[in-house]
């Protein structure tokens, strides 16, 4: 194909725009409307996921030291800790912190206890994969001069189980749109292209060749997902933009967990959602025009 | 240049619409091709560009056989002829200029080169003034001479047209005629369906009479010679 061809191709898809007024527009109108779903939809997701992120980042195991281990115990036990796969930030809190922990929290009587301290030391360990913790909480367990392990048992199991179904559901529930938007738009661009079926075959008659007749319809899909994305892409990022104003100062405190930052996360939104309009205007269009191509 | 060699054509309903159909068309020639309703003349027509496919036998067009053309050369096999059909077949949404600009552009000719074709092609069928009208703001005479500008933009050696005045009034027929004697002067070869008796009276050329399929009659400066 030539140059001059493509730019014929090109120029057609923007009069066909142009010229097939409210079919231009109620394919766009389709376009919008999912793509607006999918980007809310892929905010919240993104962002729930985020803050089981964090949530799961928080889960620590606790080893507590045999009271009766020495410093050189203590010394290869922490080594053995950090030798022990799946595990990453190991820190030492001896027995004298821990004790200030607990006055900290629950008063100045404690002190009292700063004689005859009857505390363990503590070593606070992460898993590198949270979901694996319980796993390595029984490998430091079975590590020599450890008197408990402790992670918060039963109450992470639900944590966790209740964070992958979230997750799973949001997966299901983004591909269950998707393919709805897929459909509706394909759908409302064949509608598009069914009235133009007369005109196919009067190009095939005139000696247009498959490929000369279905590029500019592909073009026209492919404008269509653009101009279907600029709604939903402006609505995104303002929404966003606001959400995170309005939240992040009163996370900020809490420190628990926090949205994803304004950049890039809402960058890469928008990029996902003007691709998908993109992508598909030309599967719309390209699987509508098939049937009609046929001699 | 054309010919048909023992050519069968079965619808997928049973009707068979030729029946055994031995013909020889040269080069320049100017072929009427007349018979009663439901005789098959559209069929005779519509299997040189390849709109129908011969049930069996062989239709060579400039030495390339039709029954055997692969589907994808077909738009080549199109491009070299032009076709002018009875109900016009305009894109809508496109513009006369656009129209006839199409078959140019299908061949990627040069848009200088397509200008000037399309305006000289135009100014021959008498649209200049109305280049950039659409069709359905033309009159069906006027339609038909786009239709005609366009099957004759990218000078074909071969027109054909299936009743090209049959739904014109007497005068724009005439008129239409002159273009197709024009084309014709310059060496085209014009094969038309037609029911017209009064101009396949007047302006005598070569009669391929179709009766059931099957060619009944074919006399050069033959008459029309049905009744009605
Ligand atoms: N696509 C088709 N499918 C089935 N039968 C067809 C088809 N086209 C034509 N026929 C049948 O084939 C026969 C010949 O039809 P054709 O259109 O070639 O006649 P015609 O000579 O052009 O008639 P007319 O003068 O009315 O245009 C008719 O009996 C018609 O019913
Ligand atoms: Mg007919």
């Amino acid at each position: 194909m030539k140059g001059r061809t493509l730019a014929r191709h090109f120029r057609e898809s923007l009069k066909s725009i142009s010229r097939n007024g409210w079919m231009t527009f109620a394919s766009v109108s389709a376009v919008t409307v999912t793509l607006l779903l999918v980007g809310v939809f892929v905010m919240i997701m993104m962002n729930l996921n985020k803050v089981a992120d964090d949530l799961e980042k928080d889960v620590e195991i606790k080893v507590y030291v045999e009271l009766t281990a020495d410093e050189a115990a203590i010394t290869k036990l922490e080594q053995d800790i950090k030798d022990t796969t799946g595990i990453e930030e190991v820190t030492y809190s001896p027995k004298g912190e821990e004790l200030s922990k607990l006055v900290v929290d629950f008063g100045e009587d404690l002190r009292l206890f700063e004689q005859q301290n009857p505390l363990h030391d503590v070593f606070y360990a992460k898993a590198t994969n949270p979901q694996e913790t319980e796993k390595v909480a029984a490998k430091l367990d079975r590590l020599d001069n450890t008197f408990e392990v402790k992670y918060g048992e039963g109450k992470i199991e639900k944590l966790f189980s209740f964070l992958n179904t979230g997750r799973n559901v949001g997966l299901v529930l983004i591909l269950a749109l998707l393919f709805t938007a897929m459909f509706l738009i394909s759908n409302t661009i064949r509608i598009t292209i069914v009235a133009r079926r007369r005109d196919i075959e009067i190009m095939k008659l005139v000696g247009a060749t498959n490929w000369f007749i279905r590029i500019p319809f592909i073009l026209e899909g492919m404008w269509l997902g653009i101009l279907g994305a600029i709604i939903p892409i402006t609505l995104v990022t303002v929404l966003y933009s606001n959400i995170y104003k309005l939240l992040e100062p009163k996370l900020e405190s809490g420190n628990l967990f926090k949205l994803l930052e304004f950049s890039p996360f809402i960058y890469q939104v928008n990029a996902l959602i003007l691709l998908m309009g993109v992508l598909i205007g030309i599967w719309g269009s390209f699987m509508s025009v098939r049937k009609f191509l046929r001699v | 240049m054309i010919e048909m060699i023992n050519v069968y054509k079965k619808y997928p309903n049973g009707i068979v619409a030729a029946n055994g159909i031995d013909v020889k068309i040269e080069q320049g020639d100017f072929v009427y091709v007349v018979g009663p309703s439901g005789a098959g003349k559209t069929t005779f027509i519509k299997m040189m560009y390849r709109e129908e496919r011969p049930t069996s036998g062989d239709i060579l067009i400039n030495g390339i056989n039709l029954a055997t053309l692969k589907n994808s050369k077909v738009p080549l096999l199109r491009r070299q002829i032009g076709v002018v059909f009875q109900d016009f077949k305009l894109l809508p949404r496109l513009s006369v200029y656009e129209n006839v600009a199409f078959a140019l552009e299908v061949i990627e000719e040069t848009p200088k080169v397509i200008r000037q074709k399309v305006m000289d092609v135009l100014e021959l069928v008498g649209l200049k003034g109305k280049a950039r009208m659409f069709p359905t703001e033309l009159s069906g005479g006027e339609q038909q001479r786009v239709s005609i500008a366009r099957s004759i933009v990218n000078r074909p050696k071969l027109v054909i047209a299936d009743e090209p005045t049959g739904n014109l009034d007497p005068e724009t027929s005439w008129e239409i005629m002159n273009i197709f004697k024009e084309i014709n002067a310059r060496g085209t070869t014009i094969i038309m369906a037609t029911h017209n008796r009064e101009i396949v009276n007047t302006i005598r050329h070569r009669v391929i009479a179709v009766e059931g399929g099957l060619i009944t009659r074919d006399e050069y400066g033959g008459e029309y010679g049905y009744e009605g």
